[in-house]
């Protein structure tokens, strides 16, 4: 296989998978004890913490408060040691602040504000390792978190990768790698039940005729990590439940 | 987290009949958990949790150039990052303080050449140095920060494999490292003097160790001891307060102690560590 590559002839990628297959996903809700709600997600390589705090008073003067709606507030962080190179910061430069803007406008489509006015819901996450789809696995942490703290959501938001492999073979969840290795990479962030995209972003170029595809792959791939996340989540809860006496099966 | 005064006379009271809130007596640890390596692309790491206080640490090693007044001597650098997930306060710029604090007292207490040799990481005498790039992570504060912080840095640098150097070659100014490429060779590095920090409580008349987040905020007084091989390095009087000199000396021999036992607790644990499994955070 040659190094540019992304899909080689017998249809394998990179590190194995086929071109319609994700990453291995394991997760794990109430991580920690201090905040409101946590998760923690793995996607592949990917290693993501995710923390809730609120809904609580507003911090920081009451200006920013809202008599119809809480105010969502995100944080998005990387821990120094996170890419291979290390970093100088931890957050506040530009890519960071997108990246906050980017998970708050999704969390938005899905967290329903209107029960909470004048109040203020604290979303952080913090990247342990990255290895591709960073956007992606920090929506799909946040909402763990956000279940956690049990705050009411529409429904699931779930966020996936998809990339255009030798022009005409759509993929999901790229890796770092295969970022690295020059594919677009379409990022998509959907509620997967009502099959709505909250957000969208694309970074270099195919053509507008191979759009359909790809974003059905990445839709796909939204539905398919939900899946996964909802049986985390019930899996969470009956644990949860034993200890109390209240589930009776298990 | 602010307590209101009956809930501080009710710990203070604890601290007196020598039963703290949590059941213990007031030379006792929380329980703590430690897994190495756990962060598969850095040269070390741990976690550690000690009851609700979590931090993660990576080790990344850098080849650099020695500093010019210590030429033989490699490098060791400390970076303290309070992540939001701990409390909201830390968000944006809220934790510097307390992260530069932290790797303050860190590098003071590895400065000592007895507690951690840095002429082991020179490559070659004025020229090629190992860096070593200690990077700390708060992930939750539950009390306690400085003990927590020191023995997880103590068992990343425990895990650390420093890539072992085959040959250097220098041509004109040029220095080439021929560092090995098999994973095998690495060299692991000496920390049996790497110190442990011990922060000593003052509530009412009694000095208590590893106090919780209630504790703390209960304290009238604390001292952080770094202690490697049973020699002070640092001393640090955190927080506001004052101590009288007696109190002190009996503190610094309560911190001093109580340091030699967890440090063979720590290395005894490191030693008969199971093989690694890939744990982490989904315990």
């Amino acid at each position: 296989m040659s190094r540019k590559e992304l899909l080689s002839k017998i249809g394998l990628r990179a590190d194995g998978r086929r071109a319609q297959e994700l990453r291995r996903i394991r997760c794990k809700l109430g991580v920690f004890t201090e905040p409101d709600g946590s998760a923690y997600i793995e996607q592949g390589l990917t290693k993501v913490l995710a923390a809730v705090y609120g809904p609580h008073q507003v911090r920081g003067g009451r200006s920013k408060a809202q008599y119809d709606a809480a105010i969502v507030n995100c944080q998005f962080s990387m821990a120094v040691f996170s890419t291979g190179e290390r970093k100088r910061r931890p957050r506040g430069d530009r890519k960071s602040t997108e990246m906050s803007i980017h998970l708050k406008q999704a969390l938005m489509a899905t967290i329903k504000t209107e029960l909470y006015p004048w109040s203020q819901i604290d979303v952080y996450v913090e990247v342990l390792h990255a290895d591709g789809g960073v956007y992606a696995a920090c929506v799909n942490a946040s909402t763990l978190a956000l279940i956690d703290a049990g705050i009411p959501l529409k429904e699931y938001v779930c966020a996936c990768t998809a990339s255009l492999a030798n022009n005409d073979i759509p993929m999901v969840d790229i890796s770092y790698q295969e970022e690295v290795l020059g594919g677009p990479t379409l990022t998509v962030a959907a509620l997967p039940m009502s099959e709505k995209i909250v957000l969208m972003e694309m970074t270099q170029r195919f053509h507008l005729d191979h759009l359909p595809k790809v974003l059905k792959e990445a839709l796909r791939g939204c539905k398919d990590i939900k899946v996964i996340l909802d049986e985390a989540v019930r899996n969470h809860l009956v644990n949860v439940g034993s200890s109390s006496g209240w589930v009776k099966n298990k | 987290m602010s307590l209101c005064e009956a809930e501080k006379t009710f710990i203070l009271h604890g601290v007196e009949e020598n039963f703290r809130i949590d059941g213990r007596e007031r030379e006792d640890y929380r329980p703590m958990e430690v897994e190495i390596g756990i962060i598969s692309h850095a040269f070390g790491s741990a976690r550690l949790r000690l009851a609700n206080t979590d931090v993660l640490v990576a080790v990344k090693i850098e080849v650099d150039t020695p500093y010019p007044e210590k030429p033989s001597q490699g490098k060791l650098d400390f970076f303290v990052d309070c992540s939001a997930n701990a409390t909201p306060d830390f968000e944006g710029r809220g934790g510097e303080d307390l992260a530069t604090g932290i790797s303050n007292s860190l590098s003071d207490a590895y400065r000592s050449s007895k507690a951690f040799d840095l002429k082991k990481l020179c490559i070659m005498k004025g020229q090629k140095c190992w860096k070593l790039l200690v990077d700390i992570l708060l992930l939750e504060c539950g009390g306690n920060l400085y003990d927590a912080v020191s023995l997880a840095v103590k068992a990343a640098l425990w895990n650390t494999r420093v890539p072992g150097v085959k040959s250097v070659g220098i041509d004109g100014k040029n220095v080439e490292l021929n560092v090995s490429e098999r994973l095998n060779d690495c060299v692991p590095l000496d920390v049996s003097g790497a110190p442990v920090m011990v922060t000593v409580c003052k509530i009412g008349e009694y000095c208590v160790v590893d106090p919780s987040a209630a504790e703390e905020k209960c304290s009238s007084a604390a001292l952080v001891v770094a202690v490697s091989q049973g020699n002070i390095t640092t001393v640090l009087q955190g927080s506001a307060g004052s101590l009288h000199p007696t109190t002190l000396m009996d503190s610094l021999g309560l911190g001093v102690e109580v340091a030699n036992q967890l440090n063979i607790a720590l290395m005894e644990t490191l030693q008969s560590a199971p093989p690694h499994f890939d744990v982490g955070f989904l315990k």
